[in-house]
């Protein structure tokens, strides 16, 4: 029975269910419940934006207020996950990594290979990313690149409801450590949701409109960009064919070139400063394998090489918009 | 709690083992058998094997650049280390780790760490796990005087108070971080006077000394299983060899390290102890060495001819397989 959810809802009832299902999954991170050791109210914000309220109620110590120490918390995640629980630790912005990043980066991505296969390091660190709500440039970020490029990580970001509570499922029965992206800025985003249990595999995009003209390859809050543009486009007669990565790690390759293919005309949408960006490892894979395909250079729409402006008429500009979208979409459609 | 005879027995074949190891080590590097970047624990003895001896299989330890030690006290297979240490398919981590990152979680062991600092956070990990499990089992951050001053360290000290956690932190101070002396580098008085600003009671101990640093352990550890939360102890101890392989330590004053061995090694002094009071004869320890010398010395030649990982093998375990 499916009813009408928010992302956040989602994530929360993912988060929920999962709880209930298995006693080592546990959930921690800055405010998660809110409240600890204080004289007022307990829960009292269940996460800065209260995706996870109302669960201490249901699971008391299985949720964990921490101190703002990201690099002991989202490393005891890490060592609790190689020590039997399956930890979903709340790293409150993806910019705040730069004080943590070695027990993601040189630890838990790292055990299984390391250890020659001998250790499973099953922890999931949700975290908020992207711009758009003026929070400026050190919590707007996209940075889920930086992630992408580390073996052993797995790197999804759910752009429905429906993904978000299906990919989180996924994420936290994977035996992998993965890192959740969610857009600040979809959490209100409403969708389709079943009540039961379920989860999305890895590893498989989404062609979330199909067309036959131009391919807009696109992640998280772009791709609804990228659907507002290719409506307008239609109108217009050009057809595209948009498609959400929903993860960058492991990556659909074969849905991203069979698009290629298909259209042989590609634009790639991206949040993020465009060097060493999924926007151009997505272009060098198309270069590499569809080459025979394209009928057109491939074109980037990303944000600027800078850092996320606070103002709010500088931050419009920094995200790439629908009409850039489609102004590229036209440009790549017309080439000859 | 007085230690049976078989339990000194074993402390000094532990002991032992983990000196022939690192002095076998140092000669087969010298020999250029082995490749990259070793850290020998030779000297600093008593400091594992005190520890360990108050744990169980299923506490869990995290370790450091310099963990052979850690790993053989802890009851690591030691064929299987040298092997690793050799890069041979054979080994604890089947060649793709090393000698920095010899792990065995099955005994407990989760990884020696080639960031400093890297293991006290997995260690809060470990002793929440024993917490919401309520296993009573412990975790053990072994960090050396340079992780004394990492901010993991002071990170994870204060989230063991915080959540009351049972974790023991454990530095083996050996009065150089690389090349650079503890006094310069340590801000404070002392490590035990800063471990205490972080709530958790702490004691300084001779690391060479077997008997100081097992109690010392034990209390820290009957603490952490009775939910009394975490504590720390500073090991003050001797590096026989330098910071890697290959170091000239020009940085030591003349005959340090000479000097520590000739008038404080942890197994002379373990000797002296329990052959005057203990009721070991000299002829048994004596037998351990020997027993010691031949296993350790199956190890290097088993290592020497095991074969190298299967070219099958680079690629996997990067990710788990569905």
């Amino acid at each position: 029975m499916a009813r009408t959810l928010t992302i956040l809802q989602a994530i929360n009832e993912a988060l929920d269910q999962e709880m209930a299902r298995d006693s080592s999954v546990i959930v921690m991170g800055e405010d998660v419940v809110g409240g600890s050791g204080a004289e007022g109210e307990m829960d009292a914000w269940g996460g800065p934006l209260g995706v996870t309220k109302g669960l201490y109620g249901k699971y008391g110590d299985r949720m964990l207020d921490t101190p703002i120490t990201e690099s002991a918390f989202i490393g005891a995640a890490v060592g609790a996950a190689a020590s039997g629980l399956r930890p979903v630790a709340e790293l409150m912005f993806s910019d705040f990594v730069g004080v943590c990043f070695d027990q993601i980066y040189n630890q838990a991505a790292k055990f299984r290979y390391m250890f020659g296969g001998r250790a499973e390091t099953p922890v999931v660190v949700r975290t908020m990313y992207g711009a758009g709500l003026r929070a400026a440039a050190q919590h707007s970020q996209s940075p889920y690149s930086i992630f992408t490029h580390v073996p052993g990580l797995k790197c999804v970001m759910p752009v429905t409801p429906y993904d978000a509570k299906g990919l989180l499922i996924q994420a936290i029965r994977d035996n992998d450590p993965v890192i959740f992206f969610e857009h600040k800025g979809l959490y209100e985003t409403e969708g389709e949701v079943p009540e039961q249990s379920y989860s999305i595999p890895f590893g498989e995009a989404n062609v979330v409109r199909e067309g036959n003209d131009v391919s807009i390859i696109s992640l998280g809050l772009m791709v609804h960009r990228s659907l507002e543009a290719a409506e307008t486009l239609a109108g217009e007669g050009i057809q595209c064919e948009v498609v959400d990565l929903r993860t960058t790690s492991p990556l659909d390759e074969d849905t991203v070139l069979e698009s290629a293919e298909n259209t042989g005309r590609v634009v790639v949408v991206d949040e993020a400063p465009p060097r060493c960006s999924i926007a151009t490892d997505i272009s060098a894979l198309i270069a590499q394998h569809a080459f025979d395909a394209l009928e057109a250079p491939i074109s980037l729409v990303t944000a600027p090489h800078t850092p996320v402006p606070f103002a709010g008429v500088l931050e419009d500009q920094y995200m790439p918009d629908a009409a850039r979208i489609a102004t590229a979409v036209r440009s790549v459609a017309g080439y000859a | 709690m007085a230690l049976t005879k078989d339990e000194l027995l074993k402390a000094y074949r532990l002991m032992r083992t983990i000196r022939e190891f690192e002095e076998r080590v140092h000669v087969e590097f010298a020999a250029g058998e082995i490749e990259g970047f070793v850290h020998l624990y030779a000297g600093e003895e008593a400091c594992a094997v005190g520890v360990m001896l108050n744990l169980t299989k299923a506490d869990r330890i995290a370790s450091t650049h310099r963990g052979h030690g850690h790993c053989i006290a802890k009851g690591v297979d030691v064929p299987a280390m040298m092997a690793e240490i050799y890069g041979r398919a054979t080994g604890s981590c089947r060649g793709k780790g090393g000698s920095m990152h010899i792990a065995d979680l099955d005994a407990g062991m989760m990884g020696a760490n080639g960031i400093v600092g890297g293991g006290p956070p997995l260690i809060c990990g470990a002793a929440l796990a024993a917490k919401v499990q309520g296993t009573r089992q412990v975790g053990v951050a072994f960090i050396g005087d340079g992780a004394s001053n990492q901010g993991t360290t002071f990170e994870s000290m204060n989230l063991a108070t915080v959540w009351n956690l049972p974790a023991i932190f454990v530095a083996e101070n050996n009065g150089y971080a690389e090349a650079t002396a503890a006094d310069y580098a340590i801000g404070a008085g002392s490590l035990a006077d800063r471990a205490e600003g972080f709530g958790m009671p702490a004691a300084t101990v001779d690391g060479h000394d077997f008997f100081a640093v097992h109690e010392a352990a034990g209390e820290a550890i009957r603490r952490a299983r009775s939910g009394d939360g975490p504590s720390f102890i500073e090991c003050q101890v001797n590096r026989y060899y330098g910071h890697y392989e290959g170091d000239a330590q020009t940085y030591r004053p003349p005959g340090e390290a000479e000097a520590a061995r000739a008038n404080h090694d942890c197994l002379d002094m373990f000797a002296g102890r329990v052959t005057k009071s203990a009721g070991i004869e000299r002829e048994e320890l004596d037998d351990i060495d020997r027993a010691v010398a031949a296993l350790i010395d199956g190890a290097v030649s088993s290592a020497k001819a095991d074969p190298a990982p299967a070219a099958s093998e680079f690629l996997t375990d990067v990710y788990v397989d569905y």
